[in-house]
């Protein structure tokens, strides 16, 4: 058994899909931060079979989990601080995702416009649907 | 300031304000005459269009005003690789008011988003085509009297056609309106319209045939298959005979039903139906002038 320690304040990112927490890590931009991150891949889960857990030490303020929502629901994220779990977020899909997936519709204008930011809003809360800002293009597969 | 991407930036109201103001300008042309002197249209046209870049000069030139622009992308900075943000910004020191057409979906509206002028979005891909939309609503309205409580059916290429997913767009704020959709399976209307119209609980059928729906529409809207929203030249040629408007086919229509088509045609009106009072096509291209000229006030926020 592999044991990683408590963090003093930060986030514990749980039920991550096997295999997906390096993504997250990525999209969360934790590889900007100056923080402690422990990326645990492939611990065993009763609920899941096996699941990746993201540890982040960190100001509890500093990330945007807004991402999180679009990109699994069914993570927990545990809020930490000092050494305590205070708050265990709801996750909400963002009404706005920039930069985040990038259109693949080649007739979209982002595909020639040099620094246009790919953005796509929520057009569709019921179905969880994302379509491009700029040509309305669906985006349709999975994370 | 506004622009105007999409036929829903326009509430109903304010559609019914701008067809009322296009309906004076029909009736009294010499009133608008001098409305815009001293102002400037700009095309950007960076793929060709005659027919919509000459009617949006029409129009400006109807009011009074100016027409400066480029027809082709060739003949623009777009050729030396200059973005359409920055194309924008500098149109904004050249003119008040700009109609832009673009190949890409989105293209107008990032000019928008930089403009410090009114935008147009004269087509942009296979996405929007709002002027045609607007040209459309007048024409049913001036026509039938009403926008509402009518059938429709929509022929021909409804995958790519961007004037029919703008038009059903609008129609679906208007009440009691049932649509037929008319096509081959490889051109039906994409998924996001279905999905909509079954949210709204709008009632639509797809057919195969023409003559499977003749005899129920009040209004039949044409399109032509467009060779150039194809991938391939097998497809086109295998699919642009299918759906042919005909003497025949008018005879199942009812008689007060209204053909309408954004133009050009190719084959699928054949030119005998041009007689039938019932073709309402050619009229609708002076509606789209008049359309055209109500726009360019309104965004211009100018009072006649």
């Amino acid at each position: 058994m592999l044991n990683v320690g408590k963090i003093e304040e930060g986030y514990v990112l749980d039920h991550i899909e096997a295999g997906k927490s390096l993504s997250i890590y990525h999209h969360l931009q934790l590889d900007k931060l100056d923080c402690m991150v422990a990326i645990i891949r492939n611990a065993r889960s009763n609920k899941m079979g096996k699941k990746d857990i993201l540890k982040v030490e960190c100001d509890i303020n500093t990330l945007d989990l807004d991402v999180l929502a679009f990109i699994d629901h069914s993570i927990t994220v545990n809020v930490i601080k000092d050494g305590e779990l205070i708050d265990k977020k709801d996750l909400v899909l963002p009404k706005k995702i920039k930069n985040i997936i990038k259109c693949k519709n080649p007739r979209c204008i982002t595909s020639i416009e040099q620094g246009l930011p790919h953005i796509f809003v929520l057009s569709d809360e019921k179905a969880e649907i994302y379509r491009c800002k700029y040509c309305e293009e669906k985006y349709n597969e999975s994370f | 300031m506004r622009h105007l991407m999409n036929p829903l930036d326009f509430t109903t109201g304010e559609l019914d304000s701008l067809f009322d103001l296009a309906n004076d300008i029909e009736k009294n042309p010499s009133k608008y005459a001098h409305a815009c002197e001293g102002k400037k249209l700009a095309t950007c046209f960076y793929e060709p269009s005659t027919r919509t870049r000459l009617s949006f000069e029409s129009a400006m030139l109807s009011l009074g005003g100016q027409v400066i622009g480029f027809s082709d992308a060739g003949s623009s900075s777009a050729s030396k690789g200059e973005s359409v943000a920055d194309t924008i910004r500098v149109i904004s020191c050249f003119a008040d008011i700009c109609a832009m057409r673009h190949p890409k979906e989105g293209a107008p509206m990032v000019a928008a988003e930089r403009s410090g002028i009114p935008v147009i979005n004269a087509g942009d891909g296979g996405h929007q085509h709002p002027t045609q939309t607007l040209t459309d609503l007048l024409t049913i309205r001036s026509l039938k009297g009403r926008l509402g409580n009518f059938t429709i059916g929509l022929c021909g290429d409804l995958k790519f056609g961007r004037t029919v997913h703008s038009l059903i767009n609008a129609l679906v704020r208007y009440p009691n309106i049932h649509f037929y959709f008319i096509s081959p399976p490889e051109l039906r209307v994409p998924d996001y319209i279905t999905d909509m119209l079954k949210e709204k609980k709008i009632v639509y059928k797809e057919v195969i045939r023409l003559e499977e729906c003749m005899p129920m529409l009040d209004l039949l809207y044409m399109t032509r298959v467009q060779r150039e929203r194809f991938f391939n030249e097998e497809d086109y040629v295998r699919l642009k005979d299918f759906y042919i408007l005909n003497t025949p086919k008018m005879a199942m229509a009812k008689k007060d039903m209204l053909v309408l088509h954004p133009l050009p045609r190719v084959n699928e009106i054949s030119v005998e139906v041009d007689d039938d009072p019932r073709a309402v096509y050619f009229k609708q291209v002076q509606y789209g002038v008049y359309v055209r000229m109500a726009l360019i006030l309104t965004l211009l926020e100018i009072q006649v």
